[in-house]
């Protein structure tokens, strides 16, 4: 099994909500907190890292971003992935999820025999969710989005749970093919102090746009699909009056007492 | 594909009535419709489907196209793909809706790109300004608000937070024509097959329809206080919510039960978090609720700031004698 799994860098979405911060329209990347692995592309690295334990192979994770966004690479290397790719190139520069999708199609229509690819269900960021289907249509195979879990049948066949509102379907899908993993997959593994030497010490190409030749013109900040007319914070606050008591049954009493004068018990 | 000032809303429909999002599409539609001078069609795509569409034009829809098949009797994505593109490009609209379900948001970015447009996923509002679709949408995990256009004003696609837009009355004396288009769905295109559907309903009232939502966190700590929560919930006449945390630690047995960015969108009356800290993509889920009240034992938690009535305690001290308490006034 040869299985490339796509990986995004981003804000950490388990920041305290008072550490976002907005200004001109953009998000202030906090001092102090690092960016990490996309969650859910954790995900997905340990989606693929189950196929591999059972079925053997070899795992790519391969990134759209700049210098820095290595990190995340290395983070799936960590975990257990065998190879990473980092694309970088000022074309890519404010590439949307579209534009992302044509840059991963290109490039790993460059790599061999490429049996399955992962994505996340959605960035933690503008959480679009349509980089998997979008590079499912440029490579021409088929999708299932928002697995839950994936288990290789013989002949081939990857049978893959999907999540739906109350429940699941399974879907049947003849390889090479394309998922998005959901959060449902189960907590990603940690890195283990051997997989972040090796990490440490992996050689990780950057391929640039002369490497995956794409056409400019769809690709960067000047083919984005949408324009940004706003971004501002919900208003959520409210007045909070804390409710005390001498003792565990007095708030109890105070608190059910509350309630009933709000008429909503 | 010739463009006119159409628009086109993806109907959905469970035996024979159209689903709930599918009214809230009819609804925004004609909004948008009124602002481009357009009309809004329906389009409705299974076996057995005239009687929703029918119901679709009672809902607003001013005409309602069907696509029948026999190989579109039952979801898949690639002929539901492939259907609702080609019927895009029979109709030519210029806005296409559809509902953020697990159809729509399964199909729409593929359809988006077969059609040369960007999808814009999760709205949660919708609106029109010289042509232009206006959507609203939440991203950084609730955090922010972004208002984006489309760049391409010729063809817009844009996929709806169920819920979040509000259905017209029903009206009978709607007129509207109801027309079949055949598409043709090759069956080598259809690469995935679905073999079968496993429900998680939970027991007792929806999640959605509760008017009371007991909901616990990571500070629940193991499933016997989920069952805590359940007694409070039962007797409050409510259901019980959960965060992510609960779900991975193996305390709850189902997903659906999860509210927040990847989970449902609730309004109830009374809202009660336990053990919650208080993540925006978990708030972003209920922050609509009448009545917030959050019990935790950490006076810092971010759930206070979101909450009309705090509790700092630990909820294994407090929620027993609150069971009891709320018993004997709900007896009075
Ligand atoms: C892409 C993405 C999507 C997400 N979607 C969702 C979503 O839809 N819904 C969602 O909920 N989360 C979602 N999350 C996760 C979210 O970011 C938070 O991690 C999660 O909501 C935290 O849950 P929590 O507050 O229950 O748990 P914790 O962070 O573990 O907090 C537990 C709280 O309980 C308190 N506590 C502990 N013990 C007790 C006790 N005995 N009595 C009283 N209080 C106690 C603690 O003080 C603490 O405040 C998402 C995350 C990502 C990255
Ligand atoms: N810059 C990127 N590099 C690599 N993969 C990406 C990138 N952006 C998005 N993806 C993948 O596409 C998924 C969905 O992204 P989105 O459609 O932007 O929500 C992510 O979870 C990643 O797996």
């Amino acid at each position: 099994m040869n299985i490339v799994v796509c990986v995004k860098q981003v804000l950490d979405p388990e920041m305290p909500t008072e550490k976002f911060r907005l200004k001109d329209n953009q998000v202030i990347s906090p001092e102090g907190i690092p960016l990490v692995i996309n969650p859910c592309d954790a995900q997905a690295v340990e989606a693929a890292l189950r196929v591999k334990e059972k079925h053997g192979g070899k795992i790519t994770a391969i990134t759209v971003g700049t210098d820095e966004s290595k990190e995340v690479v290395r983070r799936a290397l960590a975990m257990g992935a065998d190879e990473g790719i980092i694309l970088t190139d000022d074309a890519f520069a404010g590439s949307d999820s579209l534009a992302t999708a044509y840059i991963l199609a290109q490039a790993i229509q460059k790599i061999d025999a490429v049996d399955l690819v992962l994505c996340g269900r959605e960035a933690a960021d503008w959480s679009m969710g349509i980089v998997g289907p979008v590079l499912a249509e440029r490579l021409n195979l088929p999708l299932i989005t928002l697995a839950k879990n994936i288990e290789l049948l013989d002949n081939n066949i990857l049978k893959v749970e999907r999540i739906i509102p109350d429940g699941y379907q399974v879907f049947e899908v003849s390889l090479p093919a394309v998922l998005t993993v959901s959060n449902e997959i189960g907590l990603p593994r940690l890195p283990t102090g051997m997989g972040i030497i090796n990490a440490v010490r992996k050689e990780i190409p950057v391929w640039s746009n002369q490497d995956i030749n794409t056409d400019v013109s769809l690709i960067g900040a000047n083919a984005e699909g949408l324009k940004l007319l706003s971004l501002s914070m919900p208003e959520r606050e409210r007045k909070c009056e804390i409710v005390g008591g001498e003792t565990p049954d007095e708030v109890a009493g105070n608190l059910a007492g509350k309630l009933r004068v709000a008429g909503v018990i | 594909m010739a463009q006119n000032s159409t628009v086109l809303i993806c109907g959905e429909q469970e035996e024979g009535k159209i689903t709930a999002v599918t009214k809230e599409l009819l609804g925004v539609g004609k909004i948008l419709a009124g602002g481009l001078n357009g009309k809004l069609s329906a389009l409705i795509i299974g076996s057995d489907i005239r009687d929703s569409g029918e119901e679709a034009i009672v809902y607003g829809a001013d005409n309602v196209y069907l696509v029948e098949d026999p190989l579109l009797s039952q979801y898949n994505p690639d002929s539901y793909t492939t259907a609702i593109t080609q019927a895009c490009q029979q109709i030519g609209p210029s806005v296409v809706l559809l509902g953020h379900t697990t159809m729509g948001r399964d199909v729409a970015g593929r359809v988006a790109f077969r059609l040369g447009c960007f999808p814009c996923m999760n709205c949660t509002n919708l609106d029109i300004d010289s042509k232009s679709l206006v959507q609203t949408r939440s991203v950084y995990g609730g955090n922010a608000i972004a208002v984006v256009v489309s760049r391409d004003s010729q063809l817009q696609l844009a996929t709806i937070k169920p819920r979040a837009m509000t259905p017209l009355e029903p009206d009978s004396s709607r007129k509207g024509e109801i027309e079949n288009i055949k598409v043709k769905i090759d069956d080598p295109a259809i690469r995935t097959k679905l073999v079968s559907t496993t429900k998680e309903e939970v027991e007792g009232i929806k999640l959605e329809d509760a008017r009371v939502i007991v909901a616990g966190g990571g500070g629940i700590g193991d499933a016997e206080g989920f069952q805590l929560l359940q007694d409070f919930a039962r007797i409050l006449g409510g259901a019980v919510g959960t965060t992510t945390v609960p779900y991975d630690e193996g305390w709850v047995p189902t997903t659906s039960m999860v509210i927040g960015d990847s989970g449902k969108t609730v309004k109830p009356d009374l809202y009660i978090a336990i053990g919650i800290r208080g993540a925006s993509q978990h708030i972003t889920g209920c922050s609509e609720s009448k009545l917030m009240v959050a019990i935790n034992k950490d006076s810092d938690a971010g759930i206070f700031k979101v909450s009309d009535l705090g509790v700092v305690a630990d909820y294994r001290k407090v929620l027993p004698p609150l069971i009891e308490r709320c018993k004997a006034l709900l007896a009075t």
